[in-house]
């Protein structure tokens, strides 16, 4: 048993190597992206704000699946052809941005407006309301349900392997193909998500504790 | 006669089909502590969010200091909303403090004061610090700098309102009822501060119930009543010989209230 994970373990590896690669860098993208339509949501004009609906609610209610399919299948007959990985951080990225914007959206609108005039009457500029007033008091609202949806995103990374990218999931199952051992495989790489994912919880955890600074 | 400080000429504003504001016209001189009474609903605290444009103007002018606050000119077709920009560096000159405090939750009493030094004034850490506690020393705070709002009392964290915005040395204050929302024992300590600051020639509009306080602290008192300025003189002509109808029973309701 120990011989045998030994040895799928350099495959699993990579795989891992692999799904980490691709939830990193859905996590940066949709975070970025998704803040800043979540400003946009609290902030904008009407019209920012309703194009920016459309977008969330398209986003959020397609299957993940499909957003992928769509993304890796469809664009190339609007004369994009994507290779594997970009497209399935494309889609990853965008389902998970409209998710992260709703979160910022409520975690902006949780602050009182008086927190804002307050900025602005000693002189703040929008920018400087929202680094030394707002975000600093929303990020506690903000943190727990944004854990929790990065632990969606590195099980949803799983999804890619459909479009026959190699990450943790579709390793798993190449080495399964090989060694017709599917369950101690799939105890270790699920082992793997485990220790992903109770590593940022345990991170979370920190960071909520961290933050909780501000007494109502 | 010099420029007023803040000038007011024909200011209109309408939320939907309600009219706030309807022909107001105030001068406020340097060093002068104008107060401005009158019945809930009658635009008080509109009038004075829009002097730091925290709420826009439909019609008219807001001078402060010769530079008209919400435009980039005078009223007139194509005069253009000031932007987000201009309006930072013009509401930096302008301080105020909130009924309800609005205190940074997230910083202390000190970091509430030291922001707006290091931000928009650029002041170095420890020339801000020191300005912040000088200020949070005259309200009388010096030994609660350290402490976030959420561990002082209504009146503590009033007097860090008026420090944080003292601290700016902003060239008129605007007071909006600074003091309802404080348990009655904690009043005085708030307006004994203000007091001071009038003393010391600190230009300022003051919309207040506290009558006392108007008559002590205003060198003018501003009636509005439905949208309008209805009456306007010194304390004397409109707390102790008031001439107008509507102020008059407007006096006579608030010193029921208290007494
Ligand atoms: N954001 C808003 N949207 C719509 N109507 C508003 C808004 N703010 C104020 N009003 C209305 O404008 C009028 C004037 O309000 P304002 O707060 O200026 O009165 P006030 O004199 O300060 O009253 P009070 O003594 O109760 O504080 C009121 O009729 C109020 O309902
Ligand atoms: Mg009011």
């Amino acid at each position: 048993m120990i011989d045998f994970a030994l040895r799928t373990l350099p495959f699993l590896w990579d795989g891992l190597l692999v799904t980490l690669h691709v939830s990193a860098v859905v996590l940066v993208v949709s975070l970025v992206l998704g803040v800043a339509a979540g400003v946009g949501f609290a902030y904008g004009p009407l019209w920012v704000r309703a194009p920016l609906r459309l977008c969330s609610d398209v986003l959020r209610g397609t299957p993940l699946l499909v957003l992928i399919f769509c993304v890796y299948y469809l664009l190339p007959f609007a004369g994009l052809n994507l290779q594997p990985f970009p497209a399935a951080v494309i889609a990853l990225s965008a389902f998970k941005a409209a998710h992260v914007a709703e979160i910022a959206r409520g975690a902006i609108s949780s602050i009182a407006p008086g927190q804002s005039d307050a900025g602005k009457a000693i002189g703040l500029t929008f920018a400087q309301r929202l680094a030394w007033v707002v975000f600093p008091q929303a990020l506690r609202r903000f943190l727990p349900p944004w854990v929790n949806s990065v632990t969606d995103t590195v099980k949803g990374s799983s999804l890619v392997s459909l479009v026959g990218i190699v990450d943790l999931m579709l390793a798993a199952q190449q080495v399964i193909g090989r060694t017709y051992e599917p369950l101690p495989v799939y105890v270790l790489a699920a082992l793997m998500y485990f220790a992903i994912n109770y590593a940022l919880s345990v991170a979370s955890r920190r960071l909520e504790a961290r933050f909780a600074y501000i007494r109502e | 006669m010099t420029e007023p400080l803040v000038r007011i000429r024909g200011l209109g504003k309408s939320f939907g089909p309600t009219r706030v504001l309807e022909g107001v016209d105030l001068d406020v001189g340097r060093g002068e502590a104008v107060v401005v009474i009158g019945p809930s609903g009658s635009g008080k605290t509109t009038l004075l969010r829009c002097i730091n444009v925290l709420e826009t103007y439909d019609e008219g002018s807001i001078q402060v200091d010769g530079v008209e606050v919400g435009y980039d000119g005078p009223p007139g077709p194509g005069r253009r909303p000031r932007r987000d920009g201009e309006l930072a560096r013009i509401r930096a000159d302008i301080g105020m403090v909130f009924q309800l405090f609005n205190l940074f939750p997230h910083l202390t009493a000190l970091e509430n004061v030291m922001l707006g030094l290091t931000r928009v004034r650029g002041m170095p850490k420890a020339e801000a610090r020191a300005r912040a506690e000088h200020w949070l020393a005259r309200v009388g705070l010096s030994d609660r700098m350290s402490n976030l709002p959420g561990q002082l009392s209504g009146g503590q964290q009033q007097r860090v309102g008026i420090a944080r915005a003292v601290a700016m040395e902003p060239k008129v204050l605007l007071l909006d009822e600074i003091t309802s929302a404080l348990d009655p024992e904690l009043v005085g300590e708030v307006l004994s501060a203000v007091q001071q600051l009038a003393r010391d020639g600190m230009t300022m509009v003051v919309v207040t119930h506290e009558m006392t306080f108007a008559r002590d602290v205003g060198t003018r008192i501003v009636f509005m009543d439905a949208a309008r300025v209805v009456a306007e003189g010194t304390p004397r002509e409109i707390l102790v010989e008031p001439r107008h109808e509507r102020l008059r029973s407007f006096l006579a309701r608030i010193e029921m209230k208290g007494h």
